[in-house]
């Protein structure tokens, strides 16, 4: 009971020393309210932009139809295509028009019937349709050229239906898309959002703050302080973190809110793990910012270091099991790769808790990596 | 005004160059993240890990399963037994896609009549997902259609030939990887101009340049010539990597893409400015950077086209000078693009840059008084 009744004299100091370095930072994020914006207007700025901005999804593709000499079969099939939503086709009167308009970007893709489709098609051989797309972009051309094989399957099928046939497909794809079965690309794209803009959030909030004490002088004030360096650390870590967490919270509020999209997982698990990556990213920004020591080079160092990494690399737009294996080697050095599989998972599939505890595990890693080089960097001295 | 402006620019330069980590962040990373992004944007699919579920005893569905085998894109992870196994298999992420064969199903193909085969693919990703299913519907087909001709029966009455142009493989590396060109370049001149300022006025040698003799325009200048000067050969760096390198064609005029890569850096470093002459502190320099940075790559196009954007989106990118960048890129290393076709991209990214370094000027002058 003594004990209690007089604690440790150094505990209580130590105590004291922190709640002194909470108030500073906590001043410090007031009086400059750009930590701020960064915690609550940068997510929702970013959200409202990529929610809407990014997807994935053509609809309304402007499609080019060459029909050289009309007849009732044509206009079956031109018909068909107009039925698709996802497909918009203009009629062009010779492949010549139809080539300009690919040239000049008006439309991405032209399906060409020439002269002797229609007797070939009742000649009994199979008719050539051709298509031809703008292949620049791969991904858009592989999707638009799976449009067009719909609609040129469901003519083919209204055509054996109006025959009295059967169309002879030997093989029928029966296609079953788990966790998003319409396929919204938004749903996927915004989970992995978040751990960009978390990376971001965290690197932002504390790239600088070790960096403008030591450019300021007040380093040196602090170190005259009995302030030990892990209590400078955590002081600097504690109010970003409860910033941070806000941001988070936006983010999560905003992703199931306004964009619709289904939280399977528990969201206790997702705030825990989101916790870990979150100390994870404001580590790094320490880190960054004890290695600088110049607050210009800690901010290019944080804009080379933290964007276009996560965003290239995370696999939140390019899937990580497409890339080379030495890329995907280096895939493992990013933390918001690990944070984006927990968001997928957590957001579409639920707790599944083999992919959950791999990735936090790694995350746990992460943060004692960046807090441990933080602290070793973080010395008392000045040299 | 030569002599002025010659000595604020090596001022500049040694401000930049001088500092060995400064050095480093602004050279080594733009040149590193090359390579590595260069490989890893990809949007085809490759080693697709696939799971397999055979209930039917007989050779169709081992015939279909070679070509999946055979396709070099498909790999098998698992074979499994019962349906139960599916959930974690899916689950899990060991494999994207089960392909699950009933168990009649090569009687119903050796009989004449319509066979299913179930894919369960992982939606998670679902652009992987769309895409996987257009590989397997494309081998499906071709089974389907060797099908016919070796047991008889009519083929479909016509038949679609797809021919891409400008990018026969649909290799959607060479989509992307020109248009990095402009995602590093962008991030160079950033790096530079963003932060220049705001770091002078913090540390009070800002109230030193203003008086000198130096007029805001000649103060303007000094900052952006060095980073017209560093953009420049970076991107030239960048450039001829891609080209020897990673082998994408370059098949437009060069004359094509340096008067864009020169207004697109008149451009990006007028807002580089912009923010900077906006910013008081170093820290608000940094956010202003990202949040121009952030919105500007994802509403370029580089990675999801902008025709899939809702309508004020589309309007809002076009104050946008990386989308610009980005087409005159792709049309002059892919299309073969000429600076006649590309008017309409240069004349925007020239209003863009002139309207962004005449406020800068203006802010300059206004903290003059």
């Amino acid at each position: 009971m003594r004990f209690l009744q007089n604690p440790d004299p150094e505990r209580r100091a130590g105590r004291m020393r922190m709640r002194g370095m909470l108030r500073k930072e906590a001043l410090q994020i007031i009086r400059d309210p750009s930590s701020i914006a960064i915690a609550f207007v940068l997510p929702i700025v970013l959200l409202f932009l990529f929610g809407y901005g990014i997807s994935l999804d053509a609809k309304h593709v402007p499609l080019a139809v060459v029909v050289e000499s009309p007849s009732a079969e044509t206009a079956g099939f031109a018909a068909s295509f107009e039925q698709s939503e996802y497909l918009s086709p203009q009629r062009f009167g010779t492949i010549q028009e139809a080539e300009q308009a690919l040239i000049h970007h008006t439309v991405n893709g032209i399906v060409w019937l020439r002269n002797d489709f229609e007797e070939k098609l009742l000649s009994g051989e199979s008719a050539p349709i051709g298509v031809i797309i703008n292949g620049v972009d791969a991904n858009t051309a592989r999707i638009i050229e799976g449009y067009v094989n719909g609609a040129w399957t469901s003519w083919l099928q209204q055509r054996a239906a109006a025959h009295a046939g059967t169309l002879n497909i030997p093989v029928r794809l029966q296609p079953r898309v788990w966790f998003n079965a319409e396929m919204r690309s938004r749903n996927f794209l915004i989970p992995g959002l978040i751990a960009v803009i978390m990376t971001l959030i965290g690197a932002l909030l504390t790239a600088m703050v070790v960096a403008r004490e030591w450019e300021r002088g007040t380093m040196e004030a602090l170190m005259v302080t009995p302030v030990t360096a892990k209590e400078l650390l955590l002081g600097k870590l504690l109010p970003y973190f409860i910033l941070g967490m806000g941001g988070l919270l936006l983010s999560i509020g905003m992703a199931m809110w306004l964009f619709d999209v289904p939280l399977r997982g528990s969201l206790l698990l997702l705030l825990l793990t989101s916790a870990l990556f979150l100390v994870a990213a404001l580590g790094m920004g320490l880190t960054i910012s004890t290695a600088a020591r110049d607050q210009f080079v800690a901010g290019q160092i944080a804009i080379v270091a933290t964007f276009l990494p996560a965003f290239m690399l995370s696999g939140f737009i390019f899937d990580i099991n497409s890339m080379p294996a030495a890329v995907q080697l280096v895939t493992r050095l990013i933390a918001a790769r690990y944070y984006v599989a927990i968001l997928q998972t957590v957001f579409l599939a639920g707790n599944v808790w083999k992919v959950i505890l791999l990735n936090s595990v790694v995350l746990v890693l992460f943060c004692v990596f960046f807090l441990g080089l933080a602290r070793r960097r973080m010395v008392k001295r000045l040299d | 005004m030569w002599t002025h402006l010659r000595a604020l620019i090596v001022k500049e330069m040694l401000a930049l160059l001088k500092d060995k980590k400064s050095r480093l962040v602004l050279i080594a990373p733009p040149i590193i993240q090359l390579f590595v992004f260069g490989y890893a944007a990809t949007f085809d699919l490759n080693h697709v890990r696939y799971a397999v579920l055979n209930e039917d005893s007989g050779g169709a569905s081992r015939e279909l399963l070679a070509r999946f085998e055979g396709s070099g894109t498909f790999e098998c992870a698992a074979r499994l037994s019962n349906d139960t196994q599916i959930a974690p298999v899916i689950d899990n992420k060991r494999a994207l896609l089960v392909i699950r064969f009933p168990s009649d199903f090569s009687r119903n193909l050796e009989s004449g009549r319509s066979a299913d085969v179930q894919v369960n693919v992982d939606g998670r990703n679902s652009n992987s997902a769309m895409l996987v299913l257009n590989y397997v519907q494309t081998i499906i087909s071709s089974f389907n259609s060797s099908w016919i001709k070796a047991h008889g029966g009519r083929a479909p009455p016509a038949n679609l030939v797809v021919r891409p142009w400008y990018n026969p493989n649909l290799v959607s590396r060479w989509f992307i990887v020109p248009g990095i060109v402009g995602l590093l370049t962008l991030l160079v001149t950033l790096l530079i101009t963003a932060l220049s300022v705001a770091r002078e006025r913090e540390a009070g040698t800002f109230d030193q340049l203003l008086v000198t003799p130096l007029s805001p325009f000649e103060i303007l200048l000094g900052k952006a010539i060095p980073g017209v000067l560093l953009g420049l050969t970076e991107a030239t760096a960048i450039i001829l990597i891609i080209v020897f390198w990673f082998k994408i064609p370059l098949l437009g005029s060069l004359i094509a893409l340096y008067l864009g890569l020169l207004l697109f850096l008149l451009s990006s470093i007028g807002v580089g400015l912009m923010i900077s002459s906006l910013a008081v502190t170093q820290q608000q320099g940094l956010l202003g950077a990202f949040l121009f940075l952030v919105p500007s790559i994802i509403l370029s196009g580089f990675s999801t086209p902008i025709a899939n954007m809702p309508e004020y989106l589309q309007t809002l990118t076009l104050i946008n000078p990386l989308r610009y960048f980005i087409v005159i890129l792709r049309s002059v290393f892919l299309e073969g693009a000429t600076v006649n076709l590309l008017w309409p991209q240069y004349w925007p990214m020239a209003v863009i840059g002139c309207v962004c370094l005449f406020s800068s000027a203006q802010l300059f002058r206004r903290r003059m008084y």
